[in-house]
């Protein structure tokens, strides 16, 4: 039912972990719903140059998390933003359908610590 | 110890050795429709008979009180419309409890939308039915009680004996979903007062396709198949030769090893629940410590979610199962994790592990092993679990 590459970020996933002082965090879902996600950044000249992430939730949601993670560790706020959910999905070779909302919960984790990031920064 | 372990057998069973050997003959040699008058007729009709005999007697049952259907499910949907729709004159209020199988439940949202009354009787924290609340629910209008013998997800055995006694006394029609309870539960549809009993062959060793109802004389169950005169003109459809021949042998072997059966399953059980509750922290055992069936391992674990811990144990060649959203396709955990009060955040982290007669203490032991390790790697992925200097603080 999963990818290999959504089996491959389930079992070896990138960026898990915490930062220390980050520039932004963001936290989306809820355990009620069985999904929880949290991203944390650290910024240097507009540039995320660190980004873990901790999440609740079924596979997808670890492969989505790590995925997400890594696609936008060392680009810059703008081009993580330019990150979506279908950018996610297709490069863990797509997602069952029921679990596409996984893939719009990182996107959302990861707007929401680019938005952090932005309010302590005002930007 | 195989590569795999399979631990799912609430799911679906193997199918015995000796059971498809029965089998086997009615679909190359014996392959006559039972209503044929010829030979080949009369053949597959003596060897239906015989399944329907094996049948009753593993329910203490009359072999004529036996139909055979295509499902579970379809037993369940006959018993609950069946009954309900014949009984309609009678009165339109149905009991039943909030942890059946979705084959009761979604037939009774049914009935509700159709002019019928449900009471769904709430469970303890165990997933036990307070027979006297099944007693006091009972109303001028109650023409059936549908209670499960045995709990599919957490395994808890309901109190059917004091559940009929009440419904005899009351007059009202008693059903049980007995699908996973059969070679497990002793069923006698006499002393227990059962008036419609469901069950199928996949759940006890015998083949998939193929199931029961029993139907107590004089009880009336609308058809629910219209169509030729098979099954005494109340379940229509070319009867299912090798599948029905699978079941009694299934039914035979497991009626007659009852207390075996349950020997073997529960020292493996114990010692798998034993081992979990020793070795994971913030673990729930869930359904009731001892009034559970002997082959039933239900766990909640705490700050984790059931389909990744799924996932996990598939990797290392471990079959289990879940009741979070992630596999029931649905936003919401088990329905009998909700029922037996849990919060949706622990009801989304949970395991069934169903055990077998195939399965070894070595297996039990390699699980054991690795379980704790598999749960830790979640947890240390997860924001709900901190670690902190000498304990966890939990956000």
């Amino acid at each position: 039912m999963y990818s290999e590459k959504v089996m491959d970020h389930f079992m070896n996933p990138r960026n898990v972990g915490e930062i220390e002082n980050p520039d932004g965090v963001g936290e989306v879902g809820n355990a009620r719903c069985g999904d929880i996600m949290k991203v944390f950044l650290k910024v240097e000249n507009d540039v995320i140059v660190d980004v873990k992430f901790k999440t609740f939730g079924c596979g997808a949601a670890i492969a989505t998390s790590s995925m997400s993670t890594e696609l936008i560790k060392g680009k810059t706020i703008a081009e993580a933003l330019e990150v979506t959910n279908k950018t996610v999905a297709e490069s863990l070779d797509g997602l069952p359908p029921v679990k596409m909302h996984c893939s719009v919960l990182a996107e959302d984790a990861i707007k929401a610590a680019i938005e952090d990031y932005r309010k302590k920064h005002h930007q | 110890m195989g590569d795999r372990i399979y631990l799912d057998h609430a799911a679906t069973t193997y199918t015995k050795p000796e059971v498809l050997e029965e089998m086997l003959p009615y679909f190359t040699k014996q392959y006559g429709n039972p209503s044929s008058v010829h030979s080949f007729g009369r053949e597959s009709r003596k060897a239906m008979d015989l399944a329907r005999e094996r049948t009753a007697k593993a329910l203490n049952a009359n072999p004529n009180d036996i139909f055979f259907t295509g499902s579970g499910t379809e037993a369940d949907n006959w018993a609950v419309k069946g009954a309900a729709l014949a009984n309609r004159k009678k009165g339109n209020h149905i009991i039943t409890t909030t942890i059946e199988h979705h084959a009761v439940l979604h037939t009774c949202n049914y009935l509700e939308q159709n002019g019928f009354d449900v009471t769904y009787l709430p469970v303890d924290e165990y997933g036990i039915v307070d027979a006297e609340q099944v007693r006091n629910a009972i109303t001028d209008q109650t023409i059936l009680v549908s209670v499960m013998t045995a709990n599919n997800e957490i395994g808890t055995i309901q109190p059917i004996k004091e559940i009929g006694a009440i419904t005899r006394e009351k007059g009202v029609l008693f059903h049980t979903d007995a699908v996973q309870a059969i070679g497990s539960v002793p069923i006698d549809v006499d002393d227990m007062n059962i008036d419609l009993l469901s069950l199928a062959a996949h759940k006890f060793y015998g083949p998939k396709g193929i199931g029961a109802l029993y139907i107590r004389k004089g009880v009336k169950a609308q058809q629910m198949l219209h169509g030729g005169a098979q099954e005494r003109n109340r379940r229509a459809g070319t009867e299912n030769l090798p599948a029905i021949v699978g079941l009694g042998k299934a039914i035979e072997m497991a009626a007659l090893d009852i207390p075996g059966h349950n020997a073997r399953l529960e020292a493996l059980r114990n010692r798998l629940i034993t081992g979990i509750l020793s070795t994971v922290e913030h673990a729930r055992l869930n359904g009731h410590p001892e009034k559970r069936l002997s082959g039933n391992v239900n766990f909640c674990f705490e700050f984790i979610e059931g389909e990744a811990l799924l996932l996990s144990l598939d990797i290392k060649g471990i079959a289990g199962s879940s009741g979070s959203a992630c596999t029931s396709g649905t936003l919401d955990p088990s329905h009998v994790l909700l029922a037996i009060g849990l919060p949706h955040e622990i009801a989304h982290g949970s395991l069934r592990l169903t055990l077998g007669e195939q399965n070894t203490q070595e297996e039990i032991d390699y699980v054991l092993e690795v379980l704790p390790q598999l749960v830790q790697r979640l947890r240390e992925m997860s924001p709900l679990f901190n670690q902190q200097k000498g304990g966890q603080i939990f956000v």
